[in-house]
């Protein structure tokens, strides 16, 4: 609670507690009145001044003005009417401040949720100083400077290790709490916690620059750009005030007149007025107007905390709409990174061949003979390997430890004249011949990533009608892919430009309302990550062109956070119709009953009142998603 | 030229309302306040003088709500 709201709630207690006192006081008459006047100013002083600069500026519709002409015409009543019923003009003001000062509560309290939620802002950088560590503002550090980070610190600037190796957690990015293990030469981004080692690290960005900057900038400038339901309930409160006071005006005066000139019976001037009274309570539109803004900050908190972050309220919006989306394949679907996914045929044990083949191609930096490297896993001697020879678009001939390998594919067995056995697998096959005899193949393909095939049926599961996946890659691998993980339609063999293309087909093709979603991994498809309906970039971390062309960006390169991010879209904009369909409901259905005299000012205050705490704690729900 | 100005306001419909009254201050072109962060993203005309028009921004937004601040 900051002061303000300190303040607001001692006079709250104090002008309950004398409301509820003065029941108990005998008085009569003037007295009666002077007495009630003291909790009332108590509790609404500021109002009625607020209404009187709103005179001052024209302000008819101003809430402060509307809710003193209220109890100003109530308290008018009692004397008119001689019922030195006070308390409701009081109780009136009473709750209306209560609710205002639950919304700041509220409001304040969610704000502060949120930017915890985002708590990754480095403090400070540490620089070593003759010998000595120093602290000093991210800000301040160059590109190209040495900076130490300590265990339990956050990495503040993007760079590389220069010396030290440790386990970070990126959770605050990710969402996820896997480690990453980082050593000497690799790249770091800043926003990690670092665990356990000491880093030295070369800063390679300033802090403006760094992905911890990025990332905030973006979360903190994305409930700038409003949704259609925010425009569309600005709109609807421009309107609504001024529509209630016109109505409470004609409550007022046309029923009374009608009664006296036509039907000719009592006018019942007092009756009327209060229920026009009645009305004002009820017009002021901020329940609505909260409670809407407060989803969607919620839903973009929540949704960053886990890894997601959406750049505006807007694009959230679109995203629950999703009927359809695209893939690219590589990268996305797929690992993009080649693998050994078999050794078939072999004559002798698989980690033999495989160093044979490594050492082989140990000369080459080619894709294909850095996945052999990997898979054989240990360090390449290359004293081993001599008389290299690469037969461009064959493959390579060596004598490995004295002995004569041929690694390639089936061009350079026949060029050799030996006999293979061809591979009925998709994918790179590497025929291995060792003294002159053929010793099996090596299968290297790009794998599928462990929660590709989940994440599409979970799509399906939640609405998604449609998955295409595109890709550049031959027909054949792509309709394997595509058919291993249960996607619709699959277009192969396209340029960027063809990509481009398909999608536009595709929206072109789509129904009325739905939305059409890519997914690609930033890397040159940027133009249509910008051409989709919303475009999504995953395992973005660290890419800036991809943050740039993105209109939501996935923090690591799991599919199932695609998955996530359309669950809690959906979650979010569910919230956003609740509240907008239930404050305008209840709000419709009490001046009805305010109108024909069965709702008093008692019950319209409760449920304006009532109707705004329900939709702020029901806007907050939208915080929530680790569980979607 | 686009500024982010911070603000203080209690309560969203008067957010909405400031953003009005700014986007119809002369030299402005577009305006939008975001409540939740409590920021103003103002987008002056070309050639004006944005301390200048922002004195009149916060004139015409104290006038619809007499509890705001811009910091300027």
């Amino acid at each position: 609670m900051n002061k303000k709201q300190k303040k607001m709630l001692i006079r709250i207690i104090i002008a309950a507690v004398l409301m509820i006192a003065l029941n108990f006081v005998p008085v009569t008459g003037w007295l009666r009145f002077i007495l009630y006047l003291v909790p009332y100013l108590v509790i609404g002083y500021d109002i009625l001044i607020k209404a009187g600069k709103g005179i001052k500026n024209r302000q008819v519709f101003d809430e402060s003005f509307l809710m003193a002409v209220a109890t100003i015409g109530a308290i008018a009543l009692a004397i008119y009417e001689q019922s030195g019923d006070y308390t409701e003009a009081i109780a009136v003001m009473l709750f209306y401040q209560v609710g205002e000062w639950f919304q700041s509560y509220a409001v304040g309290k969610s704000r502060r949720n949120i930017s915890e939620l985002m708590d990754i802002r480095p403090d400070y950088a540490n620089i070593e100083k003759d010998g000595k560590l120093e602290k000093v503002d991210p800000d301040e550090v160059e590109i190209g400077s040495a900076i130490i980070v300590q265990p339990g610190e956050k990495v503040p600037i993007d760079g590389v290790v220069i010396s030290g190796s440790s386990t970070l957690n990126t959770s605050a990015l990710t969402g996820e709490s896997l480690p990453r293990d980082v050593k000497e030469g690799d790249e770091i981004i800043s926003g990690c916690i670092n665990m356990s080692g000491v880093l030295k690290i070369r800063t390679t960005k300033e802090f403006g620059e760094s992905t911890v900057s990025q990332i905030l900038d973006l979360v903190e400038n994305a409930s700038s750009r409003k949704s259609r339901s925010e425009d569309f309930i600005s709109k609807f409160a421009r309107v609504y005030t001024p529509a209630v006071c016109y109505a409470a005006l004609a409550l007022a005066v046309l029923p009374p007149l009608v009664r006296m000139f036509v039907m000719g019976t009592d006018a019942a001037w007092g009756n009327w007025i209060y229920r026009a009274l009645t009305f004002l309570v009820i017009s002021c539109p901020c329940a609505l107007v909260i409670s809407i803004p407060l989803s969607f900050f919620a839903g973009i908190g929540g949704a960053s905390n886990a890894g997601v972050l959406v750049k505006g309220s807007n694009y959230l919006e679109t995203l629950s709409k999703t009927k359809c989306v695209v893939f690219d394949k590589t990268g996305t679907l797929t690992q993009g990174v080649f693998e050994v996914n078999g050794i078939h045929h072999n004559a002798m044990e698989d980690a033999k061949l495989l160093e044979y083949a490594a050492l082989a191609e140990s000369a080459s930096s080619h894709p294909i003979s850095r996945s052999l490297q990997r898979a054989y896993g240990k360090e390449i001697d290359r004293s081993r390997v001599s008389d290299i020879e690469e037969i461009s678009g064959n493959g390579v001939t060596a004598k490995v430890d004295g002995v004569e390998v041929a690694a390639g594919n089936e061009k350079l067995m026949k060029r050799l004249g030996i006999k293979f056995i061809p591979c009925h697998h998709v994918g790179t096959i590497i025929h291995m011949a060792v003294n002159g005899a053929y010793a099996g193949h090596i299968l290297i393909s790009d794998i599928v990533k462990p929660h590709s095939k989940e994440a599409v049926s979970a799509l399906k599961a939640s609405g998604v009608r449609k998955t295409v996946m595109l890709t550049g890659d031959a027909k054949k691998v792509a309709d394997q892919v595509a058919g291993d993980l249960g996607i619709d339609e699959v277009y192969s063999e396209l340029l960027p430009a063809g990509k481009v293309e398909k999608v536009e087909e595709i929206i072109r093709n789509k129904r009325e309302g739905d939305v059409v979603a890519f997914v690609g991994d930033g890397i040159n498809d940027a133009p249509v990550l910008s051409r989709a309906d919303i475009g999504i970039a995953m395992g973005a971390m660290g890419s800036d062109a991809a943050i740039e062309a993105a209109d939501v960006v996935l923090m690591d390169d799991d599919p199932m956070k695609i998955v996530k991010a359309i669950r809690i879209s959906r979650k979010c904009l569910r919230i956003v119709y609740e509240n907008i369909v239930f404050a305008i409901g209840i709000k419709l259905i009490c001046l009805l009953l305010g109108a024909v005299g069965i709702a008093n000012m008692w019950l319209a205050i409760f449920a304006d009142v009532g109707v705004m705490i329900i939709a702020v704690l029901n806007a907050i729900r939208a915080l929530f998603v680790k569980k979607l | 030229m686009k500024k982010t100005y911070k603000i203080d306001v209690d309560c969203a419909n008067c957010a909405n309302k400031m953003e009005e009254a700014a986007k119809k201050t002369a030299g402005v072109k577009d305006a939008t306040v975001n409540f939740m962060t409590l920021k103003m993203n103002v987008e002056f005309e070309e050639g004006q003088e944005p301390k200048a028009v922002m004195q009149e921004v916060r004139k015409n937004c104290k006038k619809v709500e007499d509890d705001c601040e811009i910091f300027l």
